[in-house]
């Protein structure tokens, strides 16, 4: 048997790279694969924790956050398309207009 | 039947307000005149009815107007002894004045003819309702309306700034003896727990004298104060002569028979309480005595016929405050009652001269009127005889009354205010017959600004709509000028010099009538010194007592307290005594020697005024070059005005747009408001820097937002 340690371990440093990569990439469909690191980290950490507990909770709501991250990434990923012929440029940091 | 009386002309002035433009003048002028005389014939009726009663007082209760608590005011109206002449003053002379004003006021166009009726009518309601208010707040409508009428009437010709300015001035310094009234009524209640005239009366008969101070000196000096502003006394007088800007017929009703009388009435109807303050007496008995010296000597130098009149009308104001200063209530009343004849006599006279003259109102440019205006003239010199004290007239038997009063009352400085009166009354009779002199004798002075260059010489005197209004657009639109500007027919004008006109019959018939009124009136007051019964102090006298059924109740309520109220009645009526008994077996010779000594009086003064303005011309004016400090003082009416004006509305002025206005509106209101909105303009504009639009720095806040609150949640413990 893995450790329970050894998956909390693991899914910080997903989430980790997750938030490193969501802070530091320049490009609009990496970030939303950092994003969807981040979120799978999350859901690591619910289904280690659920065998942990001998409770099938954590795989449930697992489900819930694949169901969100696979809604989020086709509307994301439409937004991304939108931007890019709006701009033609996928660098976040060209999006800025939105402010007072 | 009492509430119709205030409400006859209240009703005039509902018709003429709202259907006067579209009425012609004689129809707006007829309703008014009606409305007046009706509630005359009703006031008679109810005066009978009132004589009839064995209780001497006719009460009605119309409805309960306030009710909380402890107080309780119904709105009633009482009609005694002193409130039946008052109404009689009221709505027979306001009859003969509105008569008077159809003719007066006869070159206004129709919807302003209208609308000086329905204030006028306006008036008498409320002045009936101040004289028939059985309790102060009644009274107190009526005194502020009157007051609001007066201002309404003395700003008619608004469009002129003089007459506008005028009406303000008037209203504000009233604002200022309402204030003191207000006041008062208050303390009353307080103190009583009331505010009906009898059982206030009543329940002030309960107390002892006050000897220097108490809460009922207190009270009687603030509604002197009031008194003081709406009968235009020291200090609050400066309205009066600026109201002159008025029409004359208001001013004969207004600003000298009638609503500058109510601080004198106010006073008698509360005779009790003032009774019970010696020292407020003393001080309303100063204050008249000063008045009307300061009057009469200002009187002396005005050039302006009305101005004249209306010291004249102040200086006897001071007066009837002289007499209820020393307790001689009747004496005063008495006093306003014929003063109210022959000085709304007087007043209609010189509104014929100025209607006469074109609006000509300034004496040097008067003289040699006799023969061109021989009723108006007749009728002058009677009311200027009545005024001066010329035995036999009416205004002898009551000034005489006064100052035999002053003399022999317990006043300590009774001689001296007899000796300022006595000087008053020779001031009195040289101002009035100067008056007739400049105006009615010599040479004429009038030609000079008369208008004669067209002279339309068939112009019938007694009709003024018989002149060529359309003939001459020039002349006729300098017509309507004058008529708008100065307040008197633009017609003569357009007669030319020689057309000079007496009054028409309108305006003649109450000249006549108030020359009788001027002559009889004082019959009925004839004094025991001279055989006669003095029957106007008798009858008066019940109103200044408190009334036996106010009496009993008050005793039994008093049973019940502790008794220290015998002393105080007694106390009273030992007070009261000189007043009530002393008519009777007083040693008749001091007052014939003084009746002979004012009769002197009167004659000199008018000998003096014969004198300087009737032989002598020259030395009057020898007499203002030599005397050149004191003229200029007189004429300039020793300042007050300019006093006031530095003294008083200059710094409120300063106050207000230095202070007020600068530094608390400007600078600490709109300091807060806009200071607030600066700063959170500020502050935004700091915090909108957050709001940089980049994804990025939103992810990190995010984070660092999670990283904070977990990071509490476990290092906490």
């Amino acid at each position: 048997m893995v450790p329970l340690n050894h998956y909390l371990v693991l899914s910080g440093l997903l989430f980790a790279i997750g938030t490193a990569g969501v802070f530091l990439r320049r490009n609009l469909i990496t970030v939303l694969l950092s994003i969807e690191i981040m979120l799978n980290a999350v859901n690591l950490t619910f289904v280690a924790v659920g065998r942990y507990l001998n409770t099938v909770d954590g795989q449930i709501i697992t489900f819930f956050v694949m169901t969100v991250a696979a809604a989020e990434a086709a509307v994301g990923l439409a937004l991304v398309i939108a931007l890019f012929r709006h701009r033609e440029t996928l660098n976040p940091d060209a999006f800025t207009s939105l402010k007072w | 039947m009492l509430l119709l009386i205030p409400l006859l002309p209240f009703l005039g002035f509902v018709i003429n307000a709202s259907l006067g433009r579209r009425m012609s003048k004689s129809l707006s002028g007829g309703v008014a005149c009606l409305a007046m005389i009706a509630a005359f014939a009703v006031s008679v009726a109810a005066v009978m009815r009132m004589l009839g009663d064995s209780s001497g007082a006719v009460q009605q209760d119309v409805y309960t107007w306030i009710a909380s608590g402890r107080l309780n005011i119904p709105f009633s109206l009482r009609v005694d002894h002193l409130s039946a002449v008052m109404i009689l003053v009221v709505t027979g002379i306001g009859s003969l004045i509105h008569i008077y004003s159809t003719g007066y006021m006869h070159d206004e166009t129709d919807g302003e003819y209208a609308r000086y009726f329905s204030y006028l009518n306006l008036f008498g309601s409320f002045m009936l309702v101040l004289v028939l208010g059985a309790n102060f707040p009644v009274m107190f409508v009526g005194w502020e309306g009157v007051g609001l009428c007066s201002y309404l009437l003395i700003g008619f010709w608004f469009r002129k700034k003089s007459a506008a300015d005028a009406g303000k001035k008037a209203f504000i310094v009233n604002r200022i003896g309402d204030f003191g009234f207000v006041l008062g009524m208050l303390l009353i209640f307080a103190t009583f727990g009331t505010l009906d005239f009898q059982q206030v009366a009543a329940a002030a008969d309960t107390r002892a004298i006050e000897p220097a101070m108490g809460v009922m000196t207190i009270a009687t000096l603030l509604l002197f104060l009031g008194a003081a502003g709406k009968s235009a006394q020291i200090p609050l007088y400066v309205w009066l002569p600026d109201a002159m800007e008025g029409p004359t017929p208001v001013s004969a009703l207004i600003h000298a028979a009638t609503m500058v009388t109510a601080g004198v009435y106010m006073i008698g109807r509360n005779a009790v309480l003032f009774s019970h303050a010696p020292t407020t007496l003393a001080v309303v008995a100063a204050i008249g005595v000063a008045t009307a010296l300061m009057a009469g000597t200002i009187g002396l130098v005005q050039n302006d016929i009305k101005r004249v009149l209306a010291y004249s009308t102040v200086s006897q104001l001071g007066y009837m405050f002289l007499a209820m200063g020393v307790g001689a209530y009747a004496a005063g009343i008495f006093h306003l009652y014929t003063h109210a004849f022959f000085k709304a006599l007087l007043f209609l006279g010189s509104g014929a001269v100025i209607h006469a003259l074109a609006g000509e109102q300034d004496l040097r440019n008067m003289g040699g009127l006799k023969k061109y205006v021989p009723v108006t003239y007749w009728t002058f010199l009677i009311g200027a005889l009545a005024i001066a004290g010329v035995p036999l007239l009416s205004g002898f038997f009551s000034k005489d009354e006064i100052l035999f009063r002053t003399y022999t009352s317990s006043n300590p400085s009774a001689k001296l205010l007899w000796t300022v009166g006595a000087i008053t009354s020779l001031l009195t009779a040289t101002y009035m017959f100067r008056l007739v002199f400049l105006a009615f004798h010599g040479e004429r002075r009038h030609d000079v600004p008369v208008e004669t260059s067209h002279g339309a010489p068939a112009a019938d005197p007694h009709d003024p709509s018989s002149h060529p209004e359309e003939e001459e657009p020039a002349a006729h639109r300098a017509g309507a000028h004058a008529s708008t500007s100065l307040g008197t027919g633009g017609h003569g004008d357009r007669h030319g010099d020689v057309h000079v006109h007496d009054a028409p019959p309108s305006m003649a018939i109450p000249l006549i009538v108030l020359a009788i009124g001027s002559v009889v009136a004082g019959y009925v007051g004839v004094p025991h010194a001279l055989g006669g019964s003095n029957r106007i102090e008798s009858f008066l006298e019940p109103s200044f007592e408190v009334s036996e059924s106010a009496r009993r109740t008050e005793t039994l309520a008093a049973q019940a307290a502790p008794p220290r109220e015998p002393e105080g009645v007694r106390a009273v009526s030992a007070q009261r005594e000189p007043q009530g008994s002393e008519s009777g077996e007083h040693a008749s010779s001091p007052e014939l020697t003084l009746m002979l000594i004012s009769s002197g009086i009167a004659i000199a003064g008018i000998g003096i005024a014969m004198y300087f303005w009737r032989w002598n011309r020259p030395a009057a004016d020898d007499m203002a070059r030599r005397l050149h400090g004191a003229y200029n003082l007189l004429l300039h009416k020793y300042y007050v005005d300019e006093v006031y004006d530095s003294a008083i509305v200059q710094p409120i002025k300063l106050i207000s747009t230095g202070g007020l206005w600068k530094g608390v509106d400007a600078g600490l209101i709109d300091g807060a408001v806009n200071g607030i909105g600066e700063a959170i303009r500020a502050g935004s504009g700091i915090l909108r820097r957050l709001q940089t639009g980049s994804m990025r720095t939103y992810a990190a806040s995010l984070f660092l937002g999670v990283v904070l609150i977990l990071g509490w949640y476990l290092f906490r413990s």
